[in-house]
């Protein structure tokens, strides 16, 4: 009887199985099999073997976002922790002009640092100089930090503003200075919103095409913009084989970091 | 003894709305003082002034003679145990332990034998490597005490750290924390609501209302002596009743003249009377000095409390004896048991039981153990 | 001094977060057809904007496709939370959990580029065109991508809300139906509205799945304004992203004004007893 009551009432969730079976799990599979096969459907592991192509491609792709992932976090846990310390008032409106910009769309928003930072943009017009940025490593990275912060600020502020309000003061009752009440209490407190951060930098960042194309200055192609080209170009299988790839690589990277957070954790445990 | 911690008109207010009145207080080496009031008296926010988690808007704050009203939490030789004990999570019951030793850079040796040492005191030798989030309220506790006391402050704060225990852990924790206070023999600065822990633990009692001290003072003290009527019905149960001095030893009250042990209040000056409800013996009608009806009665356990309607003031009366429900009574009661106390902007407010029920009595309780 | 410090760095990062969107508004209003020499002040984009049949298409279909797929990824995701809710298996709820978490954590291009081939596949097999699918497969992409979202925001409410009020309702003769209708949803609307928005806004902003899915035949306005930027981006898109910066900001400014006085209500409330 109660088996039959939880049947029922789980029957709620089928469609959304169904939908999930259908679109989600089966589409990935349809990858793994354009990875694996011709145009002509024939099996194959050449789409797999040209990648070593790309070697440089994704060693550029995974320095570059990691470089990112880590000024967003250089940047934004100070601001998280400053935005979780205001008064409740001031931190809804912080949190509100924080989310604003993310609500002009992506592309507006490259395109428009494209126009400042450009060759005859507006920053050099206003310097009355000739600097060169667009098209360089860090004016692909100050876009992707641009575009990705408030993903790395949200979550860390989300953690920070749950912790319990005594811990600052317990830490400094029991002889903390506000440095060390950061790093020794708060900062271990925040880990896992600082996880989430980088994951949601991390993932957007390693993937981009737009941002390299528009602020790389056509002198980059990172990993998204290889997928893109062939998708364009009609050469579905390798970008399958690309695209497969990336996720796996992009697995890995989650896996080793959520390993590390666990150690941490388990060795604090145990 | 000397004094240790001396307040010199500290005023706090939040909002405007003045929570601290201008308090003068002084606490003195190796007592185990209490502040009492109910919820928004101020006690949490004196606490937390000494602590030095928040600074007064007005006054000084004097440590050993020296004045530490801007010196920061981290440097007072004070340290606080809060009332959700304020455990670091992310570290073990050993790990939690030698924080404050940690940041001292004390060798890796003395830190174990300090821990040790700690844990052997709230007895949790053998839970050094456990999640404090494992713990039950009552372990979180010890734990929460051995971090505050294994660097050896002068003065420990507790803020009402019993507050989230079960009652009979509660009573168990009294009898640990004063056994702890004497071992070490440093001032503790207790922070409630509840009477009964202010009675049973302290050496000084401070009892706190609407950001003013009311009374200081021994348990017995302010048990016995209580100065206004807020004391007498915040402590125990009382009974307090309009009455008008005749002369010295002799107060009128229900038109009745009692004899009575207070002098010195002036002929005909009107004052509190305070008689407790265990302090009242029922006798037969025609042998009382004033006779009631009893409108209920209630089985207790150790007493029946018996409220009984005379001349339209409701007396609580506590006794051992049955008496039915609607029976007229007499009562009578000892000169000794009769306190008279002076007027206050309290007189009035206290110490009728015609709206007397338990229920009421635990909401306010409620209400309390929420205070910030 | 410390307050200092925390405030010139918040002015900081939100100067340079705001600097390009700032820009952005400021040319909107350029006379001059460029987004780096202004000429002077005038109207001139918003009216090319409001002449141009493309945009309001694109701007159409976007909505629709928002709407559409928002409110059907609300009722599919609702119900699903329930479910999971309810499901007693807990190696069911993980796996389902994570496979429904997959478009959320895999990247947009790999999102995309899934769901692209599966439609490859289906038009294979249907023998029609890629094309003819257009706002078909366009829709379904979009309810895949919101679908954890809502989940996401439905589910805590249901665990919060617990099974003792449903109980009661039953006990009081509410069919199963009739108690989610009428006692639980009611009390995870909050939850519900929130997934909602959320689905709303990222269908709203998607361009990379977008992208890979749609086609010419049917154009949203970040595929449209990825077209535009493929070249030189006209100040008219510059326009467009001021209004909908603008009505973004009214509608926070008056949702918070609302809730901030709901709270002075409250509060008031609770001085008077």
């Amino acid at each position: 009887m109660k088996k039959k009551r939880s049947i029922m009432h789980s029957i709620a969730a089928a469609p959304h199985i169904f939908w999930a079976i259908l679109f989600i799990v089966l589409p990935l599979f349809i990858v793994v099999f354009y990875a694996f096969t011709d145009e002509s459907g024939a099996f194959t592991f050449d789409n797999l073997a040209s990648l070593k192509n790309y070697t440089k491609l994704f060693g550029l792709s995974l320095e570059l976002s990691v470089l990112a992932t880590f000024v967003c976090f250089l940047v934004g846990y100070p601001l998280a922790y400053i935005i979780a310390r205001a008064p409740a008032k001031r931190q809804k409106i912080y949190i509100m002009l924080l989310m604003l910009p993310m609500w002009t769309n992506l592309l507006i928003r490259t395109y428009s640092i494209m126009a400042i930072l450009d060759d005859g943009g507006f920053l050099n017009q206003l310097l009355n100089t000739e600097l060169h940025i667009i098209g360089t490593k860090g004016a692909v990275i100050f876009g992707m930090v641009y575009d990705f912060l408030p993903y790395m600020v949200l979550p860390i502020y989300t953690c920070i503003s749950k912790i319990d309000k005594h811990m600052w003061e317990a830490a400094s009752d029991l002889g903390c200075n506000t440095f060390q009440v950061i790093t020794k209490v708060i900062f271990p407190l925040s880990l896992s919103g600082v996880i989430s951060g980088i994951t949601m930098v991390f993932v957007p960042s390693i993937s981009t095409f737009y941002i390299s194309q528009k602020l790389g200055g056509g002198t980059f192609e990172l990993i998204g913009d290889t997928i893109e080209r062939q998708f364009v170009s009609g050469a579905l299988n390798t970008g399958a084989a690309i695209s497969l790839v990336m996720m796996i690589l992009i697995l890995i990277s989650l896996g080793i970091m959520n390993k590390f957070s666990d150690a941490d954790e388990g060795g604090i445990i145990v | 003894m000397a004094k240790l911690i001396e307040l010199k008109g500290i005023s706090k207010s939040y909002d405007g709305e003045k929570v601290i009145d201008s308090m003068n207080l002084y606490i003195r080496d190796k007592e185990f003082i209490t502040l009492l009031g109910p919820s928004g008296c101020g006690k949490t926010t004196t606490l937390r002034i000494i602590g030095g988690f928040e600074t007064a808007d007005e006054g000084q704050l004097y440590f050993d003679g020296v004045e530490i009203s801007d010196v920061p939490a981290h440097k007072r030789h004070v340290n606080t145990v809060f009332q959700k004990y304020a455990l670091f999570p992310h570290l073990n019951v050993y790990e939690n332990i030698a924080f404050p030793l940690r940041l001292k850079k004390v060798s890796e040796e003395e830190i174990k034998t300090k821990v040790t040492e700690m844990l052997k005191m709230v007895a949790l030798v053998g839970f050094e490597n456990k999640s404090v989030s494992t713990l039950s309220g009552g372990q979180q506790q010890r734990v929460a005490i051995a971090r505050a006391l294994v660097s050896h402050p002068r003065v420990l704060l507790l803020d009402e750290p019993l507050g989230a225990l079960d009652l009979k852990l509660r009573k168990d924790m009294q009898n640990e924390l004063k056994t702890i206070q004497q071992a070490i023999g440093i001032t503790f600065i207790y922070v409630t609501h509840d009477q009964e822990e202010a009675l049973s633990m302290s050496d000084t009692i401070v009892v706190m209302a609407d950001g003013e001290i009311q009374q200081i003072g021994t348990p017995t003290d302010i048990y016995n002596e209580p100065k206004n009527a807020f004391v007498a019905d915040f402590i125990g149960e009382s009974n307090i009743i309009d009455g008008i001095m005749l002369e010295d030893k002799k107060v009128k009250l229900a038109s009745h003249v009692f004899e009575c042990v207070d002098s010195g209040y002036e002929q005909g000056e009107p004052v509190d009377v305070v008689i407790r409800p265990e302090d009242v013996d029922v006798v037969a009608p025609e042998k009382g000095m004033l006779t009631g009806k009893v409108t209920s009665v209630t089985f207790k356990g150790v007493h029946y409390e018996i409220i009984v309607d005379i001349k339209g003031f409701k007396w609580m009366i506590q006794s051992t004896d049955y008496v039915a429900p609607e029976a007229t009574i007499g009562v009578y009661i000892e000169p000794d048991a009769i306190h008279i106390m002076k007027k206050s902007k309290y007189s009035g407010k206290f110490g009728d039981y015609s709206s007397f029920s338990d229920e009421i009595d635990q909401l306010s309780d409620a209400d309390a153990a929420e205070e910030f | 001094m410390k307050k200092h410090l925390s405030t010139a760095y918040l002015v900081l990062i939100f100067g340079i977060l705001y600097i390009p969107i700032l820009t952005l508004i400021f040319f909107s209003f350029n006379s001059e057809n460029s987004t780096a020499v202004f000429g002077e002040f005038s109207f001139r984009w918003y009216k090319e904007l409001f002449n141009s049949p493309d945009t309001f298409t694109a701007l159409r279909n976007t909505l629709i496709l928002a709407i559409s797929s928002a409110t059907i990824a609300t009722v599919i995701g609702t119900a699903a939370a329930e479910g999971i809710y309810k499901m007693r298996s807990k190696v069911l709820k993980a796996t389902i959990n994570s496979v429904t978490n997959i478009p959320m954590m895999n990247p947009d291009i790999v999102t995309g580029m899934s769901m692209m081939l599966f439609f490859v596949v289906v038009a294979g097999i249907l023998r029609i065109s890629y094309d003819d699918m257009g706002f078909v497969a366009m829709l379904i992409a979009h309810i895949t991508f919101c679908l954890p979202y809502v989940i996401l925001s439905v589910l805590p409410r249901i665990t919060e809300f617990g099974d003792s009020l449903s109980e009661a309702a039953l006990d009081l003769g509410c069919t199963p139906m009739q108690a989610f209708f009428k006692v639980k949803l009611p009390n995870i609307m909050h939850g519900v509205v929130s997934g909602f928005v959320m689905a709303f806004t990222l269908s709203l902003d998607d361009f990379v799945i977008s992208y890979f899915v749609g086609s010419s035949k049917f154009q949203t306005l970040p595929l449209l304004i990825y077209s535009m930027t493929k070249k030189k981006v006209t100040p008219d898109m510059y326009a467009l992203s001021t209004l909908i910066i603008i009505t973004i900001f009214a509608l926070l400014i008056f949702s918070n004004v609302r809730s901030g006085r709901e709270e002075e209500r409250r509060k008031r409330k609770a001085a008077r007893k």
